[in-house]
């Protein structure tokens, strides 16, 4: 297999973009991606998305975008995998250079989520679940997390107000990204004052419903003239039970703690070498868990990082370094790719404010609960 | 908002929380009766499988589940997909029946402010939607307070 390097990365910022449509997001990252890789050839292109077809009634965005484009004739196809669907794209792309079937290849995340009202992204987020069991029982993704958070603070794991600093710290990250939705800090407080969407979630615990695209331009390293090219060196996909009710413990993520493992083995690193982590804050109890998952913290203890400060900027491991879901925004098929731009960014010390010093990134996103996951490793 | 504030209900159509009539009558057996399958190893699932997730043996079969068991946790929505104003708020539940198996479902018949962890519950048959303009009516399993052990 080859070397893979992600030799551009573009993104456009997360809003409520009326006035732009789904294939011109996605055309802007694009352009941004290939410029900043300086490459005039591309041989194929990924594109993660989940509600294209559900929410903005079109599918087959392979050829829409490829043909919007002007990448005319080249392989185009569009990954699902639920709020997974970047990383998926992303692995994919992986895969075609490595194995040398394709040298130049374009990866883009776009979602466009705010055309619709909110009980129709309600219910196409929810489309991740089982529909037959899940969704057919007025059950939403909102409302299972909400369940695993409850029963997370009935086990005396912590308190509410400790998952709240998941946001606290995400909004604060987030004030120092030009692409984040919510760049302004809040408090414990006005997030635990705000009503309740899934009760015990709170509205300000939720991430934005909003619209967004980022891309990154895939090279083998033979090819890539960079001095610090940023590797994928780790990428993996586990999956577990679609139904959390059908898990032995629905409090540990199997497919999170999987993906880590195989992500990390295939880098040949460990988790002392990870100098950040880019996890799927879809909320705070799905940071908690994922840390524990993902072997950072001690089952019932992942929480406890946030209280700690372990989680900032300046802690042991930092996450969501630039918002996260919870305030760059989660564009759903886009969050893997706007993961992997920020990673390269950290990577190449090109973080502004937000800059850590870092050689090695974990990026993971996650489908459903914990239906999916997929990790992938960079490093310089 | 995730959770999102609800608004209205204007087209009826949603193609995948909408179900056609033949995948509804299809899922007749777990609707009405709870039907799960058993594995000779003796593990018991809920919705039906064809592989066992313990022993990955073929085949399983059939088995019909009482209907009581325990709360395992539980969220009142305040926000609900499209197709689900009309019951809120609503509580659901993830449930422990009592024969192995835990199950996702709405509770009924229980003011959401008397539901708690460890209650316990058994499966009646309720009214989950109306579908569309034709109104179709999709029945199915929600759990209630055992009698006797509403607070």
């Amino acid at each position: 297999m080859r070397e893979v390097v992600i030799a551009g990365v573009g993104q456009i910022a997360v809003r409520e973009h009326w006035e732009t449509s789904l294939r011109d997001l996605a055309y802007q990252s694009i352009k941004k991606a290939v410029s900043d890789a300086g490459t005039d050839s591309v041989d194929a292109l990924y594109i993660g998305n989940m509600l294209a077809g559900e929410l903005s009634g079109q599918e087959h965005l392979g050829a829409l975008i490829s043909d919007y484009c002007g990448f005319d004739g080249i392989e185009a196809v569009r990954i699902e995998a639920a709020a997974a669907s970047g990383g998926a794209a992303l692995r994919q792309g992986a895969m075609s250079v490595a194995c040398g079937l394709n040298d130049c290849v374009v990866v883009t995340g776009v979602e466009q989520m705010t055309d619709v009202l909110q009980d129709k992204v309600t219910a196409g987020l929810s489309l991740a679940l089982d529909t037959e069991y899940e969704l057919a029982s007025g059950i939403s993704l909102a409302a299972l997390f909400a369940i695993l958070t409850r029963r997370y603070v009935h086990e005396g794991c912590c308190s509410p107000e400790d998952l709240a600093l998941f946001c606290v710290n995400a909004q604060k990250n987030a004030v120092g990204n030009d692409y984040a939705m919510f760049r302004r800090e809040i408090t414990v407080d006005t997030i635990m004052r705000s009503p309740m969407a899934a009760d015990p979630i709170h509205v300000l615990e939720c991430p934005p419903v909003c619209d967004g695209s980022a891309s990154v331009v895939l090279l083998p390293a033979e090819k890539a003239d960079l001095e610090a090219p940023v590797k994928i060196t780790g990428s993996a996909v586990a999956t577990g039970t679609i139904g959390v009710n059908n898990r032995p413990d629905p409090l540990v993520f199997e497919s999170v703690r999987d993906s880590t493992e195989k992500a990390l083995r295939m880098a040949g690193k460990t988790r002392e070498d990870v100098d950040f982590y880019e996890l799927h804050d879809l909320f705070p109890v799905v940071a908690a868990l994922s840390l524990e998952a993902s072997g950072f913290a001690k089952k019932g203890e992942g929480a406890l990082m946030a209280r700690n400060g372990d989680i900032a900027l300046e802690g042991k491991i930092p996450i969501t370094t630039m918002g996260g879901c919870k305030a760059r925004g989660n564009p759903v098929g886009a969050c893997g790719i706007y993961q992997a731009a920020e990673a390269v960014l950290q990577l190449r010390q090109q973080a502004g404010k937000n800059q850590l010093p870092c050689e090695v990134g974990m990026i993971q996103c996650m489908g459903g609960t914990a239906a999916t996951t997929i990790t992938h490793i960079l490093e310089v | 908002m995730y959770g999102g504030n609800c608004c209205h209900n204007n087209n009826s159509h949603i193609g995948g929380v909408n179900l056609e009539i033949s995948r509804n009558w299809r899922l007749r057996n777990q609707r009405y009766r709870l039907v799960g399958t058993e594995c000779g190893c003796g593990h018991r699932s809920f919705p039906p499988r064809r592989i066992c997730p313990t022993c990955r043996e073929n085949p399983q079969n059939p088995v019909q589940f009482s209907g009581t068991g325990t709360v395992y946790s539980y969220s009142t929505l305040y926000e609900a997909p499209e197709g689900f104003e009309q019951f809120i708020p609503y509580t659901v539940a993830l449930i422990d029946l009592d024969e192995g198996p835990m199950i996702s479902a709405q509770l009924t018949d229980v003011d959401p402010e008397d539901v708690a962890i460890g209650m316990r519950v058994e499966m009646v048959t309720r009214k989950l939607k109306e579908q569309g303009e034709s109104g179709l009516i999709v029945y199915g399993y929600k759990f209630r307070p055992i009698v006797g052990c509403y607070p």
